[in-house]
């Protein structure tokens, strides 16, 4: 008894889309971008239980990455549009006469146009024994689930292939504490990318990192071990003992629907389609790594995006994008090792000839093929390092001509950067960005239409936020359309200063100023307005750490640090006290309940965990304080580009969840950092296990208790443009955290422009979060010292701001509201609303006068 | 009606390059310091007419375009310490002749 499916509407045509992987999410993006989803009533089945998640980054479901943060939706997008969608849903028939589709439970579809994005499924080489107990896959959560569990109870991991996943596997078992082998059928790794010396660097490479590497190796069986869960027997008579195996010997096309229905496919598997991406039914269309155009393939995500795109066109009559092949070069970091393929790797091309440098010392390999004249380059291998891969591409994608010396391209430069090629040989056509196919010309364009900054351009054409491997492209292809607008890209601080912060913070460290007056008079010009004098106001914080308020610094400091408190919208101040991690004892509490009520100050809980105090006028400011600071209290510095707070959750002290002591870890991180003045202000957070209810990845510093330690988040941001933080390390001891976090923090003080926010900062730097790990984790720039050591000294020159003001005559002067009369400012009036005062309005005002009146 | 200077408060009391509020004639001024300029001290109105808030005496001292101003603390807009005029606006603060005698503060007023 076969039910069917109810439509929502009867009167527009059925669009099925069937799987909901990454391709298949692109195309219910895409068509509803364009309006599709006016025209057809468009209805979604995915087989897996989750709606579409980032498959690239699989890898770190390991590293700390939960199944939400994979997610591409959360199904609002599809609930929003009317697209209905069905998980845990496998279509087993097409009936093509009846236009309908049978599922797994039984129950029918009629369909008008149907998309196949089926994917792959990883190939599983019949070995006898390939189906004994813990043997895994790698695509799934699910798979990644059972490998989780499993390798919590052995100690050895085997993954058969050597692939490009394969070898990501393979970094998988090692981050999960597994002594990792890696059986390659071929006689070297990544046998697709590489030719033999490429994937003989890259062993050597690998295998110096405890990974075994056995290349050239077949396995017959696989049989119960005698040291571990299974043995391993290969063809050459050797064994291996090894508790896990994942196998990663390639993916085959998922066609079994298409193959039933009859659709042509491949004689290796694939469903055939044509430019538009329609199979031979021409109101069947099949993208992503199930489809095969002219023969091929294509199993990576940007030609599937391309598919996507094409298949809406001709959906919906634009036919503005269609699909005539891809580029499959690659760069990819494989076990941390740098590893770069691009177009004819292996020179099969008719008489093509070939540069190679090698260096054994820092163990890095590079190709390059080019054409018969020596004009074009063909292809290229790159291991051990990827600097020279973004300028190959354009040369082999754009076919530029070579440079006199194109050897060039690959050796190393004396200055120690690969000769770049000028943005401006690029053509108009040239792909920037394959991810979200973004041309040098979309981003002209965008230039031209007034995204003046690469985060403006990266917002407008999304460039860049795919993989994030053309950001440094990206920025330099955009300051060249600036520079050719004639838009001068100042980055003069203002009119008294020809520098920027960086050059400014630099100046003030190396030439040891101490004020501002005498940076003016060496560096400067004029008398300083309300841009540089914050700016130099803060670096000389950051440097030197003097009291703010010193007759010196004073006139520097901006509204609310002029004052050490928040200025409100009437003049009058809010006053939040530091309150470490949120935690408060019971009579601290009372105290700030007694001074609120005292001054009949407005109380409110921030966002923060902390308590603000607001409606105190300047005169009242050092009163509060002295009482305040008499009970225990210091200043929060809520009024400045410093750390603000450490958010946390109780952790493993209360919570029957926590893995670690996530409230100590805050109170910890927020005595050492407060007081840092940064470019911006900074927000902390620390969760106690990966339920992360202290929201720690919305901050510029956020961490998360792990079972083998703590995992680091960098450059979050909540506020006006949200962004997640970036998994900067995992498992680390609460030492190295700190030190981390001490070299991150004080990197961002040092390079980071006035008022910009880690996010930011973290979007402009040229190489990204790889650079700064790099920067941070490998000592790349020599800075680690230097950065731990102005950290330290930030550390032990803390002072309570307003404890100093108490003590201070001359400062405590400054808080007198006039200074020739004792009375108060009479514009300032409250109401009451909810038992609590509030600023009068300017209605309610002129009521309360005439009254008077 | 004559104008008279009248002595609001002593040098000691003013805060060099930023500004400080008085009362005079149950008026607010925002009174300013700037011993690089030529005139050394500046009295403007204290009330805000942007932001609505008597404030001014609390903005930030800058030099721009050759004339001294003040940016409000609320919204930054700037107003000339010699003539109180805003820049951004087409608004004008009151403003005061202001001396400095010996050490004091002079504000000339009806």
């Amino acid at each position: 008894m076969m039910t069917s499916i109810t439509p929502l509407s009867a009167n527009k045509p059925h669009l099925v889309v069937v799987g909901n992987g990454m391709v298949g999410h692109h195309f219910v993006e895409q068509i509803i971008a364009q309006g599709g989803h006016e025209l057809f009533h468009i209805i979604v089945f995915g087989e897996e239980p989750h709606l579409a998640y980032d498959r690239v980054h699989l890898s770190e479901y390991f590293t700390g990455k939960g199944a939400a943060d994979l997610a591409m939706t959360d199904g609002s997008l599809y609930d929003d549009n009317g697209v209905r969608y069905f998980t845990n849903s496998l279509v087993t028939q097409i009936d093509r006469a009846a236009k309908l589709l049978v599922l797994k439970n039984g129950e029918t579809l009629s369909y008008d146009k149907l998309v196949l994005a089926t994917g792959s499924y990883p190939f599983v080489p019949p070995i006898p024994g390939h189906k004994r107990n813990n043997t895994f896959v790698y695509r799934t959560l699910e798979d990644l689930d059972a490998i989780r569990n499993c390798a919590k109870t052995v100690t050895r991991g085997t993954v058969v292939g050597g692939g490009l996943l394969g070898l990501e596997a393979a970094n998988a078992l090692k981050n999960l504490g597994l002594e990792t082998s890696v059986v390659e059928f071929a006689p070297r790794l990544m046998p697709v990318q590489l030719d033999e010396k490429g994937g003989s660097v890259l062993k050597g490479m690998i295998e110096g990192l405890d990974v075994k590497v056995y290349t050239d190796t077949a396995t017959q069986d696989i049989v119960d071990g005698e040291t571990a869960f299974h043995r391993m027997n290969f063809a050459d008579g050797t064994h291996l003992e090894t508790d896990l195996i994942l196998f990663s010997a390639g993916i085959r096309p998922q066609d079994a629907l298409a193959k039933q229905s009859g659709l042509e496919a491949g004689e290796r598997g694939g469903i055939t389609i044509n430019n538009h991406c329609q199979t031979s039914d021409e109101d069947i269309y099949s993208i992503g790594e199930c489809a095969l155009w002219n023969g091929r393939i294509y199993g990576l995500v940007a030609p599937g995006y391309t598919m996507a795109k094409a298949a809406v066109g001709h959906l919906l009559g634009t036919e503005s994008v269609s699909f005539t092949g891809a580029d499959m070069s690659t760069k990819l970091k494989l076990l941390g090792c740098d590893v770069g393929s691009v177009g004819d790797a292996h020179a099969q091309t008719q008489g093509s000839k070939v540069f190679v440098y090698q260096d054994e010392i820092s163990q890095s390999y590079r190709k390059m093929v080019v054409s018969e004249d020596g004009k074009k380059l063909l292809g290229a291998v790159l291991v051990g390092d990827n600097s020279y891969y973004d300028t190959l591409l354009q040369y082999y994608l754009n076919a530029i001509d070579l440079p006199e010396q194109a050897q060039s391209l690959i050796l190393p430069a004396m200055d120690g950067a690969p000769a770049a090629l000028g943005v401006d040989a690029l053509p108009a056509t040239a792909s920037i960005c394959s991810c979200h196919n973004v041309s040098k010309q979309d981003i002209s364009d965008a230039v031209c239409n007034g995204a003046l900054s690469v985060g403006d351009v990266k917002g407008v054409t999304k460039a860049a936020t795919g993989c994030g491997g053309c950001t440094a492209l990206l920025k330099k292809v955009v300051d060249n359309e600036l520079l050719a607008l004639g838009v001068e890209v100042s980055t003069d601080i203002c009119e008294h200063f020809t520098y920027t912060r960086q050059d400014l913070y630099n100046m003030v460290k190396i030439e040891e100023i101490k004020s501002f007056a005498s940076l003016l008079e060496k560096h400067g010009k004029g008398h300083g307005c309300e841009i540089c004098k914050p700016v130099v106001g803060s670096i000389l914080a950051s440097v030197w750490n003097d009291y703010v308020l010193k007759k010196e610094h004073i006139s520097l400091q901006d509204t609310n640090d002029r004052f050490l408190a928040n200025m409100q919208k009437d003049g009058t101040y809010s006053i939040v006290p530091r309150i470490p991690g949120g935690e408060i004892t019971p009579d601290r509490l009372i105290v700030l309940g007694e001074v609120a009520k005292e001054y009949a100050l407005y109380t409110k809980v921030t966002g923060g965990q902390r308590i603000d105090l607001f409606g105190a006028t300047l005169a009242q400011l050092p009163e509060i304080w002295e009482k305040l600071i008499s009970a225990g209290f210091e200043t929060g510095q809520a009024y400045g580009k410093s750390l603000r707070t450490v958010k946390s959750c109780v952790g493993s002290t209360w919570c029957r969840y926590g893995v670690n002591d996530s409230m100590k870890m805050a109170i910890d991180l927020e005595n050492r950092y407060k007081g840092l003045r940064s470019p911006h202000k900074i927000k902390f957070a620390v969760s106690g296990c990966t339920r992360e209810c202290a929201e720690a990845q919305s901050k510029d510093i956020g961490v998360i208790a792990t079972e083998g330690g703590w995992n680091l988040y960098v450059c979050g941001n909540g506020g006006m443009k949200p962004r997640h933080g970036d998994l900067f390390a995992t498992d680390l001891d609460d030492e190295t955290l700190v030190k981390y976090i001490d070299r991150v923090l004080m990197f961002y003080t040092k390079t980071a422009d006035r008022l910009q926010r880690t996010s930011v900062w973290m979007d402009g730097l040229e190489g990204g979060l790889a650079y700064l790990k790099e920067v941070v984790i490998n000592d790349k720039l020599g800075l680690c010292d230097e950065l731990e050591e102005r950290m330290q000294h930030v550390v032990n020159t803390f002072q309570c701001e307003w404890k100093t003001t108490l003590e201070d005559p001359e400062a405590l002067k400054t808080f007198r509201q006039f200074v020739n009369y004792e009375g108060v400012d009479t514009n300032v009036v409250f109401v009451e609303e909810r038992n609590q005062m509030r600023p009068a309005t300017d209605l309610e005002k002129q009521q309360l006068i005439a009254k008077a009146g | 009606m004559t104008m008279q200077w009248k002595l609001v408060c002593k040098q000691s009391d003013l805060v060099v390059d930023a500004g400080v509020a008085a009362m005079v004639n149950g008026e607010q001024i925002a009174l300013f310091y700037v011993p690089e300029s030529e005139n050394k001290v500046f009295a403007i109105g204290n009330w805000d007419p942007i932001g609505k808030a008597n404030v001014l005496s609390r903005g930030l001292v800058a030099h721009l375009q050759d004339e001294w101003v003040v940016a409000s603390p609320l919204y930054k807009q700037h107003f000339v310490l010699s003539s109180g005029r805003c820049l951004e606006e087409d608004i004008n603060v009151p403003h005061w002749s202001a001396k400095l005698e010996g050490d004091g503060i002079y504000v000339a007023c009806n």
